[in-house]
């Protein structure tokens, strides 16, 4: 699926690197703990969390992480923003809490990344 | 076969920084793109790294990440100046973790960390002194 389609799905708001709203999905992470995330061995995924900070961002750029979803109308800071976009990561914001996100994108044909 | 150290990098790691911790991995990363090194060889390799560089920033009082890099493998260094780990075999337990509110608040304290970079690395050895040091060595082969 492409990111555009997950962008429609959520109601999400681009928060940088719209242009890589082509790019294409198959499975996401959903996790508030980075140390959860970084033991994730999948080799293509996005991560839907709740936690805003420049770990989230530095997390996904250890992991080749393209995109996050960031949850319940959480955002991070322009400096944060900034730092994504530098690092090529495309973020989203949805209004969505983590449960509902998930579902929504499961039911949608998105697999868990345990199973990638 | 040539088991010449080709490359050489040493970067200091400070304690409670929460802004530039990574930043270490993330050079290092930049780094093995450039060398051409496989991209699922080099996740392994930054996964470990920072955590390492991470456990450096919330767990001591400050360090460094050397790495080497040899025709066939990575050998990284995460030393620091302590405090040092008491119990290493407590340490090394999923989910075990002393990691601070603030830590916790950044996504850490899974007690994830050092299992994960055993797990990702092909060779790992951890040594400690309480009061002193606590030093990590991993290797990981390109191929
Ligand atoms: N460099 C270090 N100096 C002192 N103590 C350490 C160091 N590294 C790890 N420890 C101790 O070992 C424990 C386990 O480390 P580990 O990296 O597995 O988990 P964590 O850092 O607490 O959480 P996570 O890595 O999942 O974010 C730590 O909580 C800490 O008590
Ligand atoms: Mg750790």
């Amino acid at each position: 699926m492409q990111l555009s389609m997950i962008k429609d799905l959520l109601n999400a708001e681009v928060l940088c690197n719209e242009d890589m709203l082509c790019m294409e999905t198959f499975s996401a992470f959903a996790s508030d703990l980075m140390s959860d995330v970084l033991a994730l061995s999948c080799k293509e995924t996005i991560l839907i969390t709740g936690l805003t900070n420049i770990q989230t961002i530095r997390t996904a750029e250890m992991l080749d992480i393209k995109c996050i979803i960031f949850v319940r109308n959480k955002k991070p800071d322009n400096n944060v923003i900034q730092f994504a976009k530098e690092k090529g990561i495309c973020l989203l914001a949805t209004s969505y809490t983590m449960f509902t996100t998930c579902g929504i994108l499961y039911c949608n044909g998105i697999k868990g990344a345990d199973m990638c | 076969m040539l088991m010449e150290e080709l490359l050489s990098v040493k970067y200091d790691v400070i304690s409670g920084d929460f802004i530039r911790g990574g930043e270490a991995s993330s050079n290092l990363k930049k780094l093995l793109n450039q060398l051409g090194i496989r991209s699922d060889v080099v996740k392994r390799i930054c996964v470990a790294c920072y955590e390492a560089e991470m456990n450096i920033v919330i767990h001591s009082v400050g360090g460094y990440i050397q790495a080497k890099i040899y025709n066939d493998r990575i050998e990284i260094i995460a030393y620091d100046n302590g405090p040092g780990i008491p119990d290493i075999e407590l340490a090394m337990q999923e989910g075990y973790s002393t990691a601070s509110e603030i830590a916790r608040e950044m996504g850490f304290g899974g007690g994830m960390g050092l299992p994960n970079i055993k797990r990702s690395s092909d060779e790992f050895y951890i040594t400690s002194e309480v009061g002193k040091y606590t030093k990590l060595k991993i290797i990981i082969y390109f191929d």
